[in-house]
């Protein structure tokens, strides 16, 4: 043995370190998300994929640019800007000028990310910001949607058309879209959420690989799910059927792609509970009751806004104090 | 020497008002008429126009009775004092710019509680003498209009494609509708915050150096 083997260690807390690096886990964020935009640009089309390479490029010069002039740590080759480029284009409408796209970045990286002080400190998801600043600026553009290639019941179209996305049939006519449409994506919706089986296996290997925490998706699913089933109980011909509910809209997306945001989630694992009751709470009410057709924006935006309290509120007792009392 | 010190404190209590004490950048005063008005520049300067002619007619008034209004009493002295030149400006706006009055609605009476036109009669007007409050409300009042004239104009440029309703961006702009909104407010202001003191923050490293 030698005498480097026999020294004794000293070191600070924490011993226990993880290998993984932010652009690993952001590398294989975006490779998760890879199966949903491949499928998205073959049901819409290719002015999709031009609105990806919009969306990724504008991102990254606004990061380059303010990062620059900010003079802060260099955070360009570390996936993140490419995560909320990808996921900014998957909860837009099809068809969305390409310009707004340009703005819709620029808005996520610079109010959304950079002004908190970039990587780590924002506060809001910057992809979600991006959206809800196009939805205020541009409300005709942001609720004007098209077929997708294979529709209902898995029958191709040839063109595209002008459509309602199912939450807003739900909304405005009454009509329930199946299950099996919504779980597929053979409807009409933004960009990338509108097949949850895709999104699904992505983030099933996430969790799997613990890079995003399943209880936040899994608690906004069960409350999702038992409001829009007690809901359904009281008055079925009103209010749609909880699975319905999973699968229609931004939900999906938001609750296993967005909710579940490093920076933007509680860091307890109860107030991972409590943030996502939170949000399955407010998309039932938004989705019911609410004037908009969907809500998981604005109930994601809102809940990041409370995850300071809720850490506060959830902080786990020092071991050895304060027992019993 | 008392009459060149005079003439110099002359001179910082007028410009401190334009950056240094602005009245929405440095002491985000009078919020409510500054996010709620500011949809166009007209608005805007109209809003700055009557804080200008409420705030300095009342800074005068006050720092004249400043030595005969019991302490206890002298907050309702002040808003007595400024409603009633509020009052004025009110009347003024609706006999002779109807649809600007309109437009301002209830953000012209609100004037009486603006804190920017409080705080100068308390923090500076019940203290000074008359001619430095009349100095003091002319450069903090001009600094809130000249504000309120950017926040309203990057607002309207963006939300209407227009300039004092002159087009100033080509039909290729869609126009961006949450500017007018008060998210637009919000946003534009605290970028404009963040300007300000990111140029400041240049200037204090380069003075420094």
């Amino acid at each position: 043995m030698g005498e480097e083997a026999q020294a004794l260690i000293l070191s600070t807390s924490p011993h226990a370190k993880s290998t993984d690096s932010v652009r690993k886990i952001m590398g294989i964020v975006n490779l998760m998300l890879l199966p949903a935009v491949a499928f998205s640009i073959y049901q819409f089309g290719l002015y999709v994929l031009a609105m990806y390479a919009v969306s990724i490029a504008t991102c990254l010069a606004t990061e380059y640019l303010v990062v620059r002039w900010r003079k802060r740590p260099f955070s360009l080759n570390d996936g993140s800007a490419l995560v909320t480029a990808l996921l900014l284009v998957m909860v837009l409408p099809p068809r969305f000028p390409l310009y707004g796209v340009i703005l819709g970045a620029v808005v996520a990286i610079v109010i959304g990310k950079q002004i908190f002080g970039g990587i780590g400190y924002n506060i809001f998801n910057p992809a979600l910001i991006g959206r809800a600043f196009l939805a205020a600026a541009y409300p005709v553009w942001i609720t004007s949607w098209i077929t997708p290639r294979i529709g209902v019941d898995g029958i191709s179209m040839t063109d595209a058309v002008s459509t309602a996305t199912p939450l807003a049939q739900m909304k405005f006519d009454g009509v329930v879209a199946a299950a099996a449409d919504l779980f597929l994506g053979f409807i009409g919706g933004s960009i990338g959420e509108t097949s949850a089986l895709l999104l699904l296996i992505g983030a099933i290997y996430l969790i799997v690989k613990k890079y995003i925490k399943w209880r936040i998706p899994l608690s906004i699913f069960l409350t999702v799910a038992v409001l829009g089933g007690i809901f359904h109980l009281i008055n079925p011909a009103r209010f749609p059927n909880p699975l319905f509910h999973l699968f229609a809209g931004g939900l999906m997306i938001g609750a296993l792609y967005m909710a579940t945001d490093m920076v933007t989630s509680p860091i307890t694992k109860k107030g991972c509970v409590y943030f996502g009751i939170g949000i399955g709470l407010l998309v039932i009410v938004i989705r019911l009751f609410g004037g908009l057709s969907e809500g998981a924006m604005y109930a994601i935006l809102f809940m990041n806004a409370l995850v300071p309290l809720i850490n506060r509120a959830t902080k786990p007792r020092i071991f050895g104090t304060g027992a019993g009392e | 020497m008392a009459a060149k010190d005079d003439r110099k404190s002359v001179g910082v209590e007028f410009v401190k008002g334009f950056w240094k004490e602005n009245p929405i950048l440095v002491m985000l005063l009078g919020m409510c008429p500054t996010l709620a008005v500011t949809t166009s520049v007209i608005n805007g300067l109209t809003m700055g126009l009557a804080v200008v002619f409420v705030l300095t007619c009342s800074s005068l008034i006050v720092s004249i009775v400043r030595n005969i209004i019991p302490k206890q009493v002298r907050i309702p002295v002040f808003i007595v004092i400024i409603a009633t030149f509020v009052t004025m400006v009110d009347l003024f706006l609706k006999a002779f710019l109807l649809d600007l009055s309109k437009a301002l609605g209830p953000f012209i009476p609100l004037i009486v509680v603006n804190c920017i036109i409080l705080g100068r009669a308390e923090a500076f007007a019940s203290k000074k003498g008359v001619f430095l409050s009349v100095v003091d409300a002319l450069g903090v009042s001009f600094g809130f209009t000249i504000t309120l004239i950017i926040l309203g104009g990057i607002r309207e440029v963006l939300g209407m494609r227009t300039f004092f309703g002159h087009p100033v961006l080509g039909e290729g702009f869609e126009p961006w509708i949450v500017m007018l909104l008060p998210p637009g407010a919000f946003i534009t202001l605290g970028l404009l915050l963040g300007v300000k003191n990111s140029i400041d923050k240049r200037l204090k490293e380069k003075r420094s150096r």
